[in-house]
């Protein structure tokens, strides 16, 4: 049976003397290592140097406002719905008189939860959020977390602010996609 | 001996025991860089700039570790065990020649105090006396943890140290031949110039001592006392905190050591070409006493690149080679190393009869004649049973 075709004939055949010195082989061998000695690192220095990760990436989630500063969830539990991994939940209220500059829908989202313990950053609340109220952040990654009751993100995580809102778009200025500031390191 | 003369003694005994711990140190943080860069990583560049403060990050975890003793180990020797295997690797780098002397005038005499911690008339011998003890360190350790896996890994170390003891022996027994001398400084003087380093006339006797020295430092393509998948670890698995790293730390020390040896005994010491002359101009320009040390300084560096570079190719071979089989390592020392360099003694005792140095580059002639041969011809081809 075949299984791949890069399959190679076993051969047991002697080894002639020069191969049974050894000696030849390891100088090779000895060669093929100094030569990485001097090769460019592939390795990047992560939290330093950061590549940029491409427009689709899936980061921290963020709950959009409008133009107006008005919140666009509307609070229909789609995107709770289409979650697989269970990890949004909401409670929705009536918007009252007076709140029209708050919220765009008159129903919103009073309470909106994402568990980053999880989230399996899959993208399927943005897809299926019919008011383009949920996206997640291709610039900015959810910082690692160090206590079980920092892992709920509640809307005041989750809401832009107007004065850093966010938009996606291919633009070759951003370089990296930078994670929380506090856990990077300054650079040695 | 008067009071300066054992003053100046004490302190470059001082400061070859400084550095000779300072470098098996700095080694542990070297290896890991080395390998980073012959596997194409960065290495350790957290702790300091560029990680340089990686060994004592390192050693300030061993010291913090549980320090732990298994409740049926002979206590005693538990502990024994690994002050040994220091103890013996420190003791080993009490004869090497760093450099030719310091020179100092006292009372209107010049005094010249050779940079070495003893000059003895027997350093080869104290060499293989005291490097033969280190595998009691090793031995002890095994022993003491009462764990079978343990007491295999001591047994393996033995029987290989000795195997490759012999060889080792037998390929420095023709230098002692040709110096005439058991001084370690006097083989270090007979190879004042350059073609007269050992490394050109005993090349086969170079390559038996060097393979050797791999085998005695138990270090990677023969670390085969310590073992994860038949062994459980090796002689240390009962080994934790400072103790497991006395044992790390010995063989870094014992590589520093080797590494000493070979440029001492193969690559003429702190010996550089046009050495006398330099010697000689800077004691012309700068006085008698001032120019001999500054020539005794760059002898020094000298010497030091030698070892550096010789640390450096034992970290390069150990992350080229995989290592041996234990039953190849035993035919490599008995059946191959041992015949090789009695050869190699006969025909240079032959060489020294009729005042020819080189003849132990014959060997390394018909060899490569007979393996060139050997390649050109087509090889039988074993006959594989198709499987269909
Ligand atoms: S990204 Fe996926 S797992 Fe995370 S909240 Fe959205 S739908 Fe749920
Ligand atoms: S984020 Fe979108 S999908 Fe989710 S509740 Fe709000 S409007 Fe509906």
């Amino acid at each position: 049976m075949q299984l791949t075709n890069r399959s190679k004939q076993v051969s047991n055949k002697e080894m002639t003397l020069a191969e049974k010195m050894y000696l030849p082989a390891v100088v090779s061998g000895l060669a093929i290592t100094i030569r990485h000695f001097f090769r460019k690192k592939p390795t990047i220095q992560y939290p330093e140097v950061k590549k940029y990760l491409g427009p689709i990436y899936r980061g921290h989630h963020i709950l959009k406002r409008d133009e107006q500063g008005r919140e666009r969830c509307t609070a229909c539990g789609l995107c709770a719905v289409a979650c697989p991994a269970e990890a949004i939940s909401m409670v929705a209220a009536e918007r009252k008189k007076g709140e029209e500059n708050l919220y765009r829908e008159e129903k919103y989202a009073a309470v909106y939860e994402i568990n980053m313990l999880r989230c399996i950053f899959c993208g399927l609340c943005e897809e299926a959020c019919p008011k383009q109220a949920v996206y997640l952040r291709h610039d900015q990654m959810v910082p690692v977390f160090l206590e079980r009751d920092e892992v709920i993100y509640g809307k005041e995580r989750l809401v832009e602010k107007m004065d850093d809102r966010y938009i996606r778009v291919a633009n070759s200025e951003v370089k990296a996609t930078p994670t929380e500031p506090s856990l990077t390191r300054a650079a040695t | 001996m008067d009071l300066p003369i054992l003053i100046v003694k004490g302190i470059i005994i001082l400061v070859i025991f400084g550095i000779t711990l300072l470098i098996a140190t700095y080694s542990t943080y070297a290896e890991r860089k080395v390998a980073a860069f012959l596997q194409d990583r960065i290495g350790p560049n957290r702790a300091g700039p560029w990680g340089l403060l990686q060994p004592i990050a390192d050693a300030g975890k061993m010291f913090f570790k549980e320090d732990f003793i298994p409740s049926q180990a002979s206590k005693w020797l538990f502990i024994l065990g690994p002050c040994l295997a220091m103890l013996t690797a420190l003791m080993s780098s009490a004869v090497i020649p760093f450099a030719d002397s310091i020179r100092f005038a006292w009372d209107k005499v010049n005094y010249d105090i050779p940079v070495q911690a003893i000059e003895i008339n027997i350093g080869v011998l104290y060499i293989f006396g005291v490097v033969s003890l280190g595998v009691y360190g090793v031995m002890v350790g095994g022993w003491a943890s009462n764990n079978k896996f343990s007491l295999l890994g001591a047994i393996r170390a033995a029987s290989q140290n000795i195997s490759y003891e012999i060889a080792l022996g037998l390929s420095m027994i023709t230098i002692l031949m040709m110096t005439g001398s058991l001084s370690v400084r006097a083989i270090v003087n007979e190879q004042a110039t350059f073609f007269e380093w050992n490394v050109f006339t005993q090349p086969l006797g170079f390559i038996i001592f060097l393979t050797c020295s791999f085998a005695e430092c138990n270090r990677t393509p023969f670390d085969l006392p310590e073992c994860e998948t038949e062994l459980v670890g090796g002689y240390h698995t009962e080994y934790s905190s400072m103790k497991l790293g006395f044992y790390l730390f010995a063989e870094y020390i014992n590589m520093f050591v080797s590494s000493a040896f070979i440029s001492s005994l193969y690559f003429g010491g702190f010996h550089y070409p046009f050495m006398n002359e330099v010697g000689g101009a800077l004691e012309g320009s700068l006085g008698a006493v001032a120019g001999h040390n500054v020539a005794t300084a760059i002898q020094f560096v000298v010497f030091f690149g030698k070892i550096l570079f010789f640390i450096f190719f034992f970290m390069w071979v150990r992350w080229t080679l995989p290592r041996f089989r234990y039953d190849q390592l035993m035919n490599l020392g008995w059946k191959t190393f041992i015949p090789l360099s009695i050869l190699n003694v006969v025909l240079t005792g032959a060489g020294l009869l009729y005042d020819f140095k080189y003849a132990s580059w014959l060997i390394v002639i018909v060899m490569t004649v007979l393996a060139v041969t050997s390649t050109a011809r087509t090889p039988k081809q074993a006959v594989i049973p198709q499987q269909s």
